[in-house]
């Protein structure tokens, strides 16, 4: 599978979403273009993960709409969007922390089983079969993010950084079109930061999954991206190449403040 | 017929698919899947890896890097650089690209096989100084997809491209394999030097068969032995215990599915036959440990009492020497509710023979895993001379030795007290290193260890010390400091040791305590202190070390040969012994010369009677700064033994 950025599958039109009186956005509209890995910043509290949200159907927005891959719409429910292909990491992780990681990353497949509920509880003929399909399947995440060795560890026992990671093997799981990662490397040190920056990096580029991330770590979002959407206060300040957000005078004075 | 001979890995692999094609050679963990390969399998990998590399120019005599982690088809490119009469060098995985730089050059490697990206990318960092490397084959394709270096070919292309030379050519392995003489060198082997570069140990197909059938029929290994292949391949271990053992006896090798899943590994493979160095010993000890302090009250009382139980007869239940009936019965018991469960968690449960060697084994660390049955065993030997130098017997284990020189190995102490040995298995030569060679082989063919050791009453080998660190007393008495200090850590209480001795009347030691032993020892005795030197200066701890003293002086005097050595006086340092001073090379050894200068004084105090010493230091603390620290150490009088009844050792 090549990596060349194609049309646009996600797009964000005058978003607009407030809580009460707080409002979380403002007319926020942006694209994302098929295969490309696109960067979400902003500093603290400026609707990062509510648009997020959005995209993924927690949040139903006042107004606006988004359109995935052709079909457009002002709100949907999570597990619908999770049918159309979106995957998402949540900020403060959100795994099953009794169970393995490898049942964790099972849960990814739940969608994707056709067998029924007694199908299973029997464990016969075709639900067998396919539950060793999607094993199969979960065992190439386990090799492809190196997690080999924590297989059958219970989640909670395991540092923050390889949950980070547990938890994208999940998102991967169910094979996704669009992937959120929402601060995939917050908390994490240089070398986890190193490891997490290379698989998403293969996961764009072998998978051809689409990729949005949120990211405080700028030498990463500069990396790692390709595109650029600055938000501040609800609003987006400043939209393009890694190169040209550096240079934006409204995205400096967003981040250092304004001289007076 | 070439196929009847048995005299290179080669014909020991034909010999392996002739008589048990349907036996498993190797296994590997591969998507949470043990995947095996029969040795008929085996067979045709290699001859599709060798057909490979002949297809690509490989030559008699020329030589294949193999890097990585232990897996299957970087064993069988080994085997296929020897069928076509070529030499493999296995390095060291984890080596910086410049540090393979000297050993690439040095080989002249043009053919190199590498694990995975991490591994391809250290080759190409180096072409540049090594225009000869041209062709390096990968096992794992991951994130290799867009390098475009010609030099670049999958293992799965290369055999491919095997295949279809052996559809042409069908004859070809086989004949190649033919031209090989046992008098060939198998591999070349870097040993990690101290001092200088590395030094690549020539071994031929002749030595290492030879000394792998003594080790095989030393402990009776069969095909149905199994081991778990963790250590690294560049080292003389791995070669010897994995490739060549198995090659000889026709057991499996099984390959971990990462480096990280060892432990798993081992419980659901459960080998027969294990090989580690102490520090292996004493990770699975110390997760024992953990776990079990974590575990509620009824496991933990169980655990201390049946391991209480276990140190008192387990040793000798094990060795079969006689116990009371009461014991062995609650012994029997404990292996039922205790040690059996625990050896299954640790995959030990069908261990029938564990070595281990390279370094001197803590008492509590090698005690503890014989009172549980585990037949724990040391050996000695180093990658020039095929390991294999003594090995303790089964029945006849003993902490203090090495055991009994191997059948066929002849062992001399030199006049310096140096270990001298030759053997089938000591090497052809240090590779381009003619003189290197000289020095270490003697005209008689005895290969000069470096070693101090003597031969105790029961002709067990001791190893002592490095020669060139043993002294003598002013007496004469042997004197040998790291034996001494050994012992000395070997106490949880004893973290460093410094002795003195040489040219002196007796010997005298500084100690360094045990932070956190000490302190949790000082905390339960509700002993108030504020730091280090403070801890370091109660009277209450220098008791606790004289008592360690003086066990290590009644150990010695038990020993005719080291007797003499015994500790007479010792003072507790006030400052850790810190590498950031310079007391310590990075990797935590004494720097004995500069610590001798350093603390003069002390030294001449301890030596002068006096009870106490003053003593100002600068040191460096963690941020950069440096200070100095006094203080007022005691000196404290040890009790000394008389030595045993002086047996005069060989």
């Amino acid at each position: 599978m090549g990596r060349t950025v194609g049309g646009p599958i996600l797009e964000v039109e005058g978003i607009s979403l407030s809580f009460g009186g707080v409002v979380a956005l403002q007319a926020v509209s942006f694209d994302v273009r098929e295969h490309e890995i696109r960067a979400i910043i902003g500093p603290n509290g400026a609707g990062k993960s509510s648009l997020l949200n959005v995209i993924n159907g927690f949040y139903h927005p006042q107004e606006g709409s988004v359109s995935f891959m052709g079909t457009k719409r002002r709100s949907v429910d999570p597990h619908e969007a999770a049918l159309q292909g979106i995957a998402r990491t949540f900020q403060n992780i959100a795994l099953f922390r009794g169970m393995t990681t490898l049942d964790n990353l099972m849960t990814g497949r739940a969608l994707k089983m056709k067998s029924s509920f007694v199908q299973q509880v029997i464990y016969w003929g075709a639900a067998r079969r396919e539950e060793l399909e999607h094993r199969a399947r979960v065992e190439e995440i386990i090799d492809f993010l190196e997690i080999q060795h924590i297989r059958r560890t219970p989640v909670g026992r395991l540092p923050y950084g390889l949950q980070k990671r547990v938890e994208l093997g999940r998102a991967l799981a169910m094979e996704p079109e669009l992937l959120l990662l929402d601060e995939p490397m917050a908390g994490m040190n240089v070398e986890e930061k190193q490891d997490m920056c290379r698989f998403i990096l293969e996961v764009n580029d072998q998978l051809g999954t689409t990729i949005v991330l949120i990211e405080h770590d700028m030498s990463v979002v500069m990396d790692l991206s390709d595109r650029v959407a600055v938000l501040n206060y609800g609003r987006k300040i400043a939209d393009g190449t890694p190169d040209e957000v550096r240079h934006d005078r409204a995205v400096i004075d967003a981040y250092l403040g304004v001289a007076q | 017929m070439a196929e009847a001979l048995q005299d290179t890995f080669p014909r020991l692999l034909l010999h392996q698919a002739r008589v048990r094609p349907d036996r498993p050679a190797v296994r590997e963990k591969d998507l949470g899947i043990w995947q095996m390969w029969t040795w008929a399998q085996a067979l045709e990998e290699v001859r599709a890896l060798a057909c490979g590399l002949a297809a690509q120019g490989f030559k008699r005599g020329d030589r294949l890097a193999v890097v990585g982690d232990n897996r299957p088809r970087l064993y069988w490119a080994m085997m296929a650089a020897q069928a076509l009469g070529g030499v493999p060098v296995p390095l060291y995985q984890d080596a910086v690209a410049a540090e393979l730089a000297f050993v690439l050059q040095d080989a002249d490697i043009g053919f190199a096989v590498a694990e995975d990206q991490e591994q391809v990318d250290k080759l190409l960092e180096n072409i540049p100084k090594c225009p000869q490397l041209e062709r390096i084959y990968y096992d794992d394709p991951s994130g290799l997809r867009h390098y475009a270096q010609a030099e670049l070919t999958s293992l799965d292309a290369l055999q491919a491209l095997g295949r279809e030379h052996a559809r042409r050519h069908p004859e070809f392995f086989d004949a190649e394999v033919a031209k090989g003489r046992p008098d060939d060198i198998a591999v070349i082997l870097y040993t990690s030097g101290t001092t200088g570069n590395p030094k690549g140990v020539a071994q031929t197909h002749a030595a290492l068969i030879e000394t792998a059938r003594v080790l095989v029929a030393f402990d009776g290994f069969t095909e149905e032995d199994e081991v778990l292949c963790y250590l690294p391949m560049a080292w003389v271990g791995d070669f010897l215990y994995s490739y060549a053992q198995s090659l000889v006896a026709g057991f499996c090798l099984n390959c971990p599915e990462s480096p990280e899943t060892v432990m798993i590994d081992l419980r659901e493979i459960g080998p027969t036959y294990y090989f580690g160095p102490p520090r292996v010993y004493e990770a699975i000890l110390t997760q024992v440990m953990i776990r079990i302090e974590d575990a509620g009250w009824l496991k933990r009382r169980m655990f201390h009492a049946f391991m209480a139980l276990a140190k008192r007869v387990g040793m000798n239940i094990l060795e079969g020497k006689p116990a009371p009936l009461k014991d062995r019965v609650l012994y029997t018991l404990g292996e039922l509710l205790v040690y059996g469960p625990l050896k299954n968690v640790l995959g030990l449960s069908r261990l029938r023979v564990a070595y281990t060697g390279g370094e001197a084994i803590g008492p509590d660390l090698f005690d503890f895993y014989r009172s549980i049955g585990v037949n724990l065993k040391q050996l000695y030997g180093m990658t020039e001379t095929c390991v294999t130098v003594s090995m303790h017997a089964s029945g006849e284990v003993r902490l203090e030795t090495v055991g009994k020189p191997m059948p066929g190995v002849e062992v001399r102490i030199a006049d310096s007290g140096e270990v001298l040995v030759r053997s089938p298995g000591v090497m052809r030569e240090y590779h381009k290193s003619p003189d290197a060679t000289r020095e270490a082989i003697d005209a008689n063919g005895f290969f000069h260890t470096g070693d101090a050791g003597f031969f105790d009453a029961e002709g067990h080998l001791k190893i002592i010390d490095r020669a060139k660190d043993v002294g003598r007393l002013a007496g004469g008495a042997l004197f040998a400091p790291k034996y001494l200090e050994n012992k000395l850590k070997f106490f949880p209480y004893i973290k460093e040791a410094v002795c003195f001795g040489h040219g002196r009347n007796e010997v005298c030691a500084l100690v360094n305590i045990d932070m956190a032993a000490i302190g949790n020892w000082a905390e339960r005795r509700n002993i108030a202190y504020s730091g280090y030197a403070d801890l370091a200066a109660r009277p209450e701890v220098c008791e606790l070390v004289r008592e360690c003293v003086e066990k290590v002086n009644r150990d010695l005097a038990a020993d005719a040969a080291l007797g003499g050595s015994q500790i007479h006086r010792f003072l507790i340092l006030h400052k850790e012994l810190d590498a950031d001073d310079g007391e310590l090379t990075r990797t935590r050894k004494v720097r004995r010369r500069h610590i001798a200068e350093k603390y003069s004084t002390l030294v001449e105090a301890l030596y002068s009677g006096k009870p106490s010493c003053f003593v100002e230091t600068q040191m460096r603390f963690e941020d950069g700064r440096t200070g100095t620290v006094s203080a007022n150490l005691a000196i404290v009088d040890a009790g000394t033994f008389n030595v045993a009844a002086a047996r005069k050792a060989a």
